[in-house]
Formats: C-alpha cells, sequence, structure tokens
C-alpha cells in the first residue's frame, strides 16, 4: 500500500492498463488529474473540441483494439464528450472517458460546471463509475478497462469529483478485478455448434453474413478459412465492411440500405443463413417482418440479449465468435474434405452466385462528369496499398465508399455505422494513425461532416499526425439533398453549404496540405503527393451535387425493394 | 399477453435503481409494477418487476436486465409455484356509521384490516395477490375511494430452490 492522491492513483492505474495516449482537454474539474499526467510518460494530445476526444480515443480502439482514453472537465467538457461516447456505444468500441466533476458536497447544488453525465451516459455505456473515495480509484480503473474491453467492447465512464483527486488515500491496485453481476459469454455451447455445422453442410444455398463482431474478435482468418472451406458466399453488414476481403471470389460485400445489389439479392434467395457478430439492424437487413422469412437462420454473437432481439434465431450460439468459429472449423475439419475451386462449376448455387454479381456490377452506371464519387474512390483504391487504413464520415461519402472501396485487408476498414455521427470520421482517423502510425490512414469526407470536426486539423498538424482527407466536395448535404430529390419532390431545404469554405485555404490556414483535384490526372497527382507527404493533406474533391448513391433500398422497405439505379 | 413476475437480484448500491428502469423506458418495455427491497444479503437488493408480455418481449427483458452490470441474478417466477403478494392502503368516504360497518364487514371478508378512522373517511390495508386486490377495490369503490396506495408485488418461489 502507497499513499497517494486520487489523481495520481488515476494515472497510474491508466499505465498499469498499458495506456500510452490519452486525447483530452484539462478544465477547472480535472485540474488535478492534469497535473499528475504532467509527470507521466503518457502521451497527451490536446483536442479542440471534446467531441473530438472521444472519437479519436474511438478510431484508436478500432484499430488497436484495446481501449482508447479521453479526457474532459465537468459540465460542458463532459456534455460535448456524449456524441462520441454515444457514437462508440452503437458501434461496440471500447472507450474509458475520464471526466472531471465538482467537489462532492457540490453534486446536487447546481455548481459551476456541474452535470449529472453519469445520468445523461446511463443508456449510452456500457457502465458509468463514480468513485466518491480517493481509495476507489484503482479498482475502478482496473474494472472500467475490463469491462469496456471484454464481452461485446463498449464505452464507460468515470466521473472523479475535484476533491476525490485531490485527497490522499492508501492505495492497493488489484491485478485482476471481479464483478459477480458480469461474466461475458466467451465459449459457445458445442451442441448449438454441431447443429448449425449440420444445418450449414444440408444447405443447398448457403450464404454467410459477417458483422461487426468479427472485427472486433479478429476472426478474420477463422472467417476466411470457413467460407473457403465450405465454399460459402460471404455479404457484410456495413459494420462488417472489410472484415473478409472484398477481392475475394466469395465475397459479397455490404448488404443494406446502400448494400450491393447482388449481395441484397443473394441474401434473400439464401435457404440458410449465419449471421457472424451481426445485431441484425434495420440499416442492415431492411423490415424485420420480411427479412430471413424463408430461411434458417444460424446467428453467433458474444451479446445474448442480441439473440433474438430484432430476428428470431433457428439456432442461437452465444460465444466469442472468433472462438466460436474455431470451434466450428475444428469440427468440420473431421467432417469434409475441403471444398475447392471446382464447386465454382459444379455447384449451382455457386454458379448462380457468379452470374448474379457479374450481372449487377455490369450495371453500375456511372456519372457522367469526368470526376465522380465513384471514379474517386477506385482511384483511391488503386493508390493505396492494401493495408492502408480507411475511415469515412457520414453521408454519401460513406456509401459511396461502402460501394467503391474494396478493402482487401481484413480490419482495415470502419466508420460510424451505428449513430451515424457526422464529424467522426476525421478525428477518429487522428485516432487511428496513433494506434498505427506506421500506416497511411484516410478519411473519406464529405464538405457537410468534415466542416463539423475540422479544427482537428489544428491537432493533426501540430501533434503531428497526418492523415489524408480524402474529400468529396458537392457543396451540400448531399445524403439530405438526396432524399428530398427522391422522396419529397425536389423541395430543397436546408442541404446547400454554397462552397464554404474553401477547404484548400482552410488546410493551410491550419498549417495543413490543400489540394484541389478538378481532374482524374489532377487527383492521381494528389494522392501521390499526399501518400508521400508527412503533413495531413487534404484533397478537395469538387463532385456534382446533384449525384445520388445507387443501388438504395428505400428507408422502410425491405431488400428486395433496393432501388438499382436512378 | 400474459402476466408475468420477473425478480432481480442487484447490487445494493445508489444508482442501480436508475439503471433498471432507465433501461425499460430506453428500450420501451412497459412494466405494470416494480417493486424494490433489501434482502438477507447486506450488499443485495431485490427488485421485484410485474409485465403484461408476450414469451418474446419476456425474454428480452431479462436478457436486457442480465446485461446490467449491476444485475447479479435475474429469474423469471413460475406463477404457479410462487408466493406473491401486494399490499394497498385504500382511504374510502365513510361518513355515515352504516357505512363504516359495510366497509368493515368487506375488510373481514378480504382479511383486510381498517388502520384509521376519521369523522368522514376509513383507511383500510389489504395484502394479497394483485388480483384479489383489485377485487376489494372494485367493490368498495362506490363509496369513493380518496386515495390508493399499492406497493407493487413482491415475490418468492416455493422451496429451496429456483428454476
Amino acid at each position: 500500500m502507497v499513499e497517494m492522491s486520487g489523481a495520481k492513483a488515476l494515472i497510474q492505474a491508466l499505465e498499469r492498463e498499458g495506456v500510452d495516449v490519452v486525447f483530452g482537454m484539462p478544465g477547472g474539474a480535472n485540474l488535478p488529474i492534469y497535473d499528475e499526467l504532467y509527470s507521466s510518460s503518457i502521451r497527451h494530445i490536446l483536442v479542440r473540441h471534446e467531441q473530438s476526444a472521444a472519437h479519436m480515443a474511438d478510431g484508436y480502439a478500432r484499430i488497436k483494439r484495446k481501449a482508447g482514453v479521453c479526457f474532459a472537465t465537468s459540465g460542458p467538457g463532459a456534455t460535448n464528450l456524449v456524441t462520441g461516447i454515444a457514437t462508440a456505444y452503437m458501434d461496440s468500441s471500447p472507450i474509458v472517458a475520464v471526466t472531471g466533476q465538482v467537489p462532492k458536497a457540490m453534486i446536487g447544488k447546481d455548481a459551476f460546471q456541474e452535470c449529472d453525465i453519469v445520468g445523461i451516459c446511463a443508456s449510452i455505456t456500457k457502465y458509468c463509475f463514480q468513485p466518491m473515495s480517493a481509495g476507489e480509484v484503482p479498482e475502478v480503473v482496473k474494472k472500467a478497462f475490463y469491462i469496456a474491453e471484454s464481452g461485446r467492447p463498449g464505452p464507460v465512464l468515470i466521473d472523479v469529483p475535484k476533491d476525490v483527486q485531490q485527497e490522499s488515500a492508501d492505495m492497493v491496485f488489484p491485478e485482476i478485478v471481479k464483478i459477480r453481476g458480469y461474466s461475458p459469454h466467451i465459449e459457445p455451447d458445442v451442441a448449438q455448434v454441431a447443429s448449425a455445422i449440420d444445418l450449414l453442410l444440408n444447405a443447398e444455398r448457403p450464404i454467410i453474413m459477417a458483422g461487426g463482431g468479427v472485427h472486433i474478435s479478429g476472426a478474420f482468418a477463422e472467417l476466411q478459412a470457413l467460407a473457403e472451406m465450405l465454399m460459402i458466399p460471404v455479404v457484410t453488414t456495413f459494420k462488417g465492411k472489410g472484415v473478409f476481403p472484398e477481392n475475394h471470389p466469395l465475397s459479397l460485400g455490404p448488404i443494406g440500405m446502400h448494400g450491393h445489389a447482388e449481395a441484397n439479392k443473394l441474401v434473400t434467395e439464401a435457404d440458410v443463413l449465419l449471421a457472424v457478430g451481426s445485431r441484425f439492424s434495420d440499416r442492415s437487413v431492411g423490415r424485420f417482418d420480411e427479412f430471413g422469412r424463408d430461411m434458417k437462420i444460424i446467428h453467433i454473437d458474444i451479446d445474448p440479449a442480441e439473440i433474438g432481439k430484432n430476428k428470431q434465431a433457428d439456432i442461437g450460439i452465444v460465444g466469442d465468435v472468433k472462438v466460436s468459429l474455431r470451434i466450428m472449423l475444428k469440427m468440420l475439419a473431421n467432417k469434409v474434405i475441403r471444398k475447392g475451386e471446382g464447386e465454382w462449376e459444379s455447384n449451382q448455387w455457386l454458379k448462380h452466385v457468379r452470374e448474379v454479381k457479374e450481372y449487377y456490377r455490369s450495371m453500375i452506371k456511372d456519372h457522367a462528369r469526368e470526376v465522380t464519387a465513384m471514379k474517386a474512390i477506385k482511384k483511391l483504391r488503386e493508390l493505396l496499398p492494401a493495408d492502408a487504413i480507411v475511415t469515412t464520415e457520414v453521408g454519401q461519402c460513406q456509401m459511396w465508399t461502402s460501394l467503391h472501396f474494396d478493402v482487401i485487408t481484413p480490419g482495415t476498414f470502419f466508420s460510424s455505422t451505428g449513430l451515424g455521427t457526422m464529424g467522426f470520421g476525421f478525428p477518429a482517423s487522428i485516432g487511428a494513425k496513433v494506434a498505427r502510425p506506421d500506416l497511411p490512414v484516410v478519411d473519406i469526407a464529405g464538405d457537410g461532416s468534415f466542416n463539423m470536426t475540422e479544427n482537428s486539423l489544428a491537432v493533426s498538424v501540430l501533434e503531428n499526425i497526418p492523415v489524408i482527407v480524402f474529400l468529396l466536395n458537392n457543396y451540400s448535404l448531399g445524403m439530405v439533398a438526396q432524399w428530398q430529390r427522391l422522396f419529397y419532390n425536389r423541395r430543397m431545404i436546408g442541404v446547400d453549404l454554397k462552397g464554404m469554405p474553401d477547404f484548400v485555404k482552410v488546410a493551410e490556414a491550419y498549417g495543413a496540405q490543400g489540394i484541389r483535384a478538378e481532374s482524374m490526372d489532377e487527383l492521381d497527382k494528389a494522392i501521390r503527393t499526399a501518400l508521400r507527404s508527412d503533413v495531413t493533406t487534404v484533397i478537395d474533391i469538387p463532385i456534382d451535387p446533384e449525384e445520388n448513391v445507387f443501388p438504395f433500398m428505400p428507408p422502410g422497405k425491405g431488400l428486395k425493394d433496393t432501388i438499382i439505379a436512378a | 399477453m400474459t402476466w408475468r413476475i420477473i425478480s432481480a437480484l442487484v447490487e445494493n448500491k445508489p444508482g442501480v435503481l436508475f439503471r433498471v428502469s432507465n433501461m425499460f423506458r430506453a428500450r420501451g418495455f412497459n412494466i405494470e409494477s416494480l417493486s424494490v427491497g433489501p434482502t438477507e444479503e447486506q450488499d443485495l437488493s431485490r427488485i421485484t418487476i410485474t409485465i403484461n408480455s408476450d414469451d418474446h418481449t419476456t425474454e428480452q427483458l431479462v436478457k436486457q436486465l442480465r446485461k446490467i452490470i449491476d444485475v447479479v441474478d435475474v429469474i423469471k417466477l413460475p406463477l404457479d409455484n410462487s408466493v406473491y403478494r401486494e399490499l394497498a392502503l385504500i382511504k374510502l368516504k365513510a361518513e355515515e356509521p352504516t357505512t363504516r360497518l359495510e366497509i368493515m364487514n368487506l375488510v373481514n371478508v378480504f382479511r383486510g384490516k381498517v388502520v384509521d378512522i376519521s369523522k368522514r373517511s376509513i383507511m383500510v390495508e389489504i395484502t394479497g395477490t394483485p388480483d384479489k386486490i383489485d377485487a376489494f377495490k372494485a367493490l368498495v369503490e362506490h363509496y369513493g375511494i380518496i386515495q390508493l396506495a399499492r406497493t407493487g408485488v413482491c415475490a418468492l418461489p416455493r422451496g429451496v430452490v429456483y428454476e
């Protein structure tokens, strides 16, 4: 036991968790914590708005696959984190958010910069802690990381009153913690796995639907081995985009509102669906009552509450995706002779899959302009190394990425898929770059979203965290504009961004590099320049504001209602 | 739609009831009654919830409850093999002595108690299943109910082990 302040114990506990970086902003109520950070080896990255701190921690977490940490002060500092925490919650991303709180005696008195952040965050966190004595801090931090990272990951909040940071106590740093109401289900029920295998082996038209759980558990190799062993085509949810190489012959890409037409069609034709680490979100499957009516569903998920939440499964397997798939592979190894490439000719379903895929890929029509979102994104893919990390903002830019950017190395793509948070991509790309400084990191952005958190340019320049902002600039809130064009009789309101600001100049004002690319040739050069640069580059790519995203499953409709083109 | 009882053992500490009730609100579960109290273990409380719903919703509610980290255990109580009780306090208008006598007779039949009498009112305490309390309430409604308070159901399974 060592006597120290709550603030010092907090920083030491973070160090013990292996935390090497914190994204945050100081203020009145977390000054004691910052004072301890001063003498710590943990890197502090000063943000310009706390929302971005949470997104950076989130981006860091998704690439590092361990918790990212952000700091904010009480009141507005804490409430600014909320959007970022909710984003992480919806996408099951582990972040530990540490907020300062007014001193204990002031809680409930409507003190200056007081806010009930624990109450606010209750439904957007996995858990919230508010240690009321300094001595609790080490155990609280240990529990926070355990909860955030284990099972189905998610954000955890630690709200520390200022006097708890300041007061001293004898500290015990536990090596392990037990929480009696919390024990993640890791090992699946083997009997259920065996029935799943029987179902899969007897299927005529099997399909795998891979979700974000594959990314979280890092089960890329297992998923690929299973698909190849049984020669089963793979669709992904949008959250699962890139968990299976999208240039693989068995890959059909994402399903959903802006999924690939072939994926949306084939997933409804399957007789057995193996859903791996997916929550059957409405954006992926459309109408719950319509999806999968005539198919058997096998659902693997670590969260028991997901089995049967949106879609009733015929076989529900609760367990870690990687562990479950490994068991499945082991059991299969004794049963089947590995199926091979010959299946493409002999298997009716695979022949059909290939035909449908080729048909719809040949149907893809591009917009008439020289530079379009699709062409720009395909050019980016061509020039980026296979293992480059790509994230997106939210809106048309995100859906064009989903459709036209093939993720080759599994686990190198992520986006705000659940909450759909505009402004997420850029700060998240900075977090990802901190996690993997050796890889190029690109944020495929739109002007509306990038505008929301562009002040993180200061962070990326001053902290020397170079990323590439690939800005598909249509001078409008393009997705909303698309809906107004298609569903509101072109009554355009609140979507025109009138070409403001000049993003090249914005980049330069922050000391970043700004390049405008108005032809494919200029774009080619700009991407090459950005990849060679050691400073953040904003590539401003003007596109036609009228360019729509297709295919498109209209809201409230099912996958079969997907509109292929205008 | 069937009436069901769910019993949850939770950590006895601040904020737990909020987390539980907040989850019901956020996920759109409609609960009929909820009661909380201490248990045989000092650091655990028992929350007893009654809902009127189908199997699927009940299953989801149980799973979402289990997911809350401060919830240690959740069971669905079998109605035919559990003891469940609710207590109601009912204050009735009783301005005539004959009315009082009538009410007191009814209270006796229902094995209730008169717990307060004033010149113009009478307060009775009824314990039993929610059905019994509903029945008593229906019987005395015409006297005029001035105020009514119910505790919500509190329940335990019969015998030694559950599930």
